[in-house]
């Protein structure tokens, strides 16, 4: 049986592999040629040569939602990383918790060499965590769960501490003289984004208010933030949780005719543009791409050296870094490349 | 006017000479028009309106007016044509997404082949009446419910929106086109603004209004319009009169399309860009004005004015909830219960002049 049912599979196979093939190098070649004046792959763009090293299987498991420009840029530091250390990146990710505790699974299933994991829902993974590493396949954390990563036993952790990020925020607002700010939340109950506010509220000296917005529906968004203007037109700086909100939050301020000013947490090409024309003040970048790049990094140090960044005690913080006037410039060519 | 609406509705069952008698006698002209369906969404449109005015000091001039007409006009220009579908007996799951279908398609199509954007717009416009033509080619050839279809449809333009977007262009977002020849002209038609006494409305509310007029008039003035009601009360009778029943149907989903082509054009030339991620969730909220606004979910039955009004009272309750700078923790919370508020009232005035 064996003998006569495998010659039949390769056959079939063959033909089906070698058409996979070709349309993959066709669609690649399409999209490079249209991509035209933009370097577009960003694990060509930077590039630190390529070790020898065996090659192995990491699997980045994160809860982003369909997308989100800040979570194709933690992929593209990811990839960077991967293209580097020889390693096959296995990306998968979806922002119900329980799906994404399956697709970890899913990793332990496939017997990977490392898993890189946020943990937007920590309690939800704990459970396939034990597993996986039971399983022996090294765990490490990265963007959400700074108060988790211990606990649930991951080796080591990148991110930002949002709270802190938005305590870096207040103090920055206070620098400028601001009284009173909005805080724009575009996902309700989302729990990194109410710390940012919170940290804010915290170091803020002037007036904070918060504000939802329906973050998948921009003409929503627009029309929210200058109904809230016009209803405290004492409001003189709006503050915004992603890039995009605080690109329309610009367009709001000019429809409501007032004269607050927009800052913004996360960064991407659109707003350098905004930061160098002044519609922006300033932004507070977490470094989604050193977090996806180090995520990947450190689990290609541990298997080849025994490395743990952190002491696998701390963690290793990747913002908040400010983007102002005064350094957009440097980071703008880099942002145009999708990476910053 | 009203009579070419209500018949396809209530007089098959119920067409006794006799009874038709005693109704016409008996009904005065306020319980007759308590009947049409847009009257219930009216009253209670004023209901939330007459709340707010005494609610929220800044509602009441003239620039909050603006906002919350701009917020409904970007919600009624597609709550139209699925109002449209829905008479037909019809749903489209994937009006949200194919918004944003039509705005990608329109903003990677200039900017990579650096065309004129009018280029972009109108490869767009085919793009979104072939995703309704789809819809209801499909629906009409297979049978399958149009939840199905547009079901599949919805989940498969989400991934189509992605995974193109990021083959093309590199990024999850489209890259801005605002430097490009054409631009400007295309912002004047889709994203521009106008302003009366002192305040500045969007151009989005006129071409709401508009359509609206047009729907209206087709609705209750054309052969098309009673094609509508007939295939959504009953498509058997309907094909069995001589009611091209296929070619209603398909027609109407691709109107759907060309109101999702209309706002994915707003949407682009109001915010230079794209995210691929957008517009899920929409196709909800445009049901839902459709049906605060009078359409009955199971077809045949409704009118284009109602969601006019249901559009206008879910812009004055999300943006009214902001006027009233009420606690924030609370705003979904806010916005089901008066929406649902605004239904009943909505419900009660049509039962009790249909009782009478």
């Amino acid at each position: 049986m064996d003998r006569t049912f495998h010659p039949r599979r390769s056959h079939r196979v063959a033909p089906v592999l070698a058409l996979a093939a070709a349309s993959a190098l066709l669609v690649a070649g399409c999209s490079s040629s249209s991509g035209g004046k933009k370097a577009e792959d960003a694990g060509s763009n930077v590039s630190a040569g390529k070790a020898s090293t065996p090659r192995m299987t990491v699997a980045l498991v994160t809860h982003q939602a369909p997308g989100d420009t800040f979570w194709d840029i933690v992929r593209k530091g990811a990839e960077a990383a991967a293209a580097k250390d020889n390693i096959k990146l296995v990306y998968s990710s979806d922002p119900n918790a329980g799906n994404q505790a399956n697709l970890v699974q899913n990793a332990i299933d496939q017997k990977v060499d490392g898993i890189a994991v946020t943990l937007a829902k920590p309690d939800a993974m704990k459970d396939v965590i034990s597993k996986a590493t039971q399983a022996k396949i090294p765990v490490v954390g990265l963007n959400s769960g700074l108060s988790d990563w211990k606990k649930l036993g991951l080796m080591e952790f990148f991110g930002q501490d949002e709270t802190v990020a938005g305590e870096a925020f207040g103090k920055r607002l206070n620098e400028l003289g601001a009284k009173n700010t909005v805080c724009v939340i575009q996902e309700q109950g989302n729990v990194g984004l109410t710390q940012r506010c919170d940290g804010l509220k915290k170091t803020f000296t002037g007036k904070t208010q918060i504000l939802y917005v329906n973050g998948t529906d921009m003409p929503s968004v627009k029309s929210t933030i200058s109904a809230k203007l016009k209803q405290d037109s004492s409001i003189d700086y709006v503050a915004t949780l992603g890039a995009p909100y605080a690109l329309t939050a610009v367009q709001s301020v000019s429809d409501a005719g007032s004269k607050a000013k927009v800052a913004t947490f996360d960064l991407n090409k659109d707003l350098t543009d905004a930061i160098k024309k002044g519609d922006i003040q300033f932004a507070v970048d977490q470094q989604p791409y050193l977090q996806g790049y180090l995520a990947i990094d450190s689990l290609w140090l541990y298997k080849n050296n025994g490395n743990y960044s952190g002491g696998g005690e701390q963690p290793v913080l990747t913002g908040p870094a400010f983007v102002d006037k005064s350094n957009v410039d440097t980071i703008a060519t880099f942002a145009a490349n999708g990476t910053r | 006017m009203t009579q070419q609406a209500v018949p396809a509705v209530t007089s098959p069952p119920a067409s006794g000479p006799k009874e038709r008698d005693g109704r016409t006698v008996q009904r005065s002209l306020v319980v007759r028009l308590l009947a049409r369906p847009e009257v219930g969404v009216f009253l209670g449109a004023v209901a939330v309106f007459v709340f707010f005015f005494a609610m929220a000091p800044t509602f009441r001039s003239g620039s909050a007016m603006a906002t919350v007409l701009y917020q409904s006009s970007t919600i009624g220009i597609m709550a139209l044509p699925v109002a449209l579908l829905m008479i037909g007996g019809e749903f489209d799951l994937s009006a949200g997404v194919s918004v944003i279908t039509s705005a990608l398609t329109a903003a990677m199509v200039s900017f990579q082949l650096t065309m004129n954007v009018w280029v972009g717009v109108v490869v767009a416009l085919v793009v979104s009446l072939a995703i309704g033509a789809f819809n209801g080619w499909m629906m009409v050839r297979t049978g399958l419910p149009s939840f199905l279809v547009t079901l599949g449809t919805f989940l498969g333009l989400q991934g189509i929106n992605l995974a193109v977007t990021k083959l093309v262009t590199g990024n999850v977002a489209t890259d801005d086109i605002s430097d490009m020849d054409g631009f400007n002209q295309a912002k004047a038609v889709f994203s521009s603004s106008f302003t009366i006494g002192g305040v500045q409305f969007k151009i989005t509310v006129l071409w709401w209004l508009l359509f609206a007029a047009l729907a209206t008039w087709v609705l209750l003035r054309t052969k098309y319009g009673n094609w509508i009601f007939a295939v959504g009360g009953n498509k058997d009778s309907a094909r069995a009169v001589g009611v091209p029943v296929k070619f209603t149907k398909i027609s109407l989903f691709m109107l759907v399309g060309f109101g999702a082509w209309f706002v994915g054009m707003h949407q682009l030339f109001a915010f230079n860009t794209v995210q691929s991620g957008e517009g899920v969730g929409q196709e909800l909220i445009y049901i839902a004005a459709a049906v605060i606004g009078g359409c009955l979910l199971t077809g045949g039955y409704g009118s284009a004015i109602g969601p006019v009004f249901g559009a206008f009272m879910f812009g004055m309750v999300s943006q009214g909830i902001v006027y009233a700078g009420w606690n924030p923790d609370w705003f979904k919370a806010f916005l089901g219960v008066m929406l649902l508020g605004a239904t009943l009232i909505n419900l009660w005035v049509q039962k009790s002049a249909t009782r009478r």
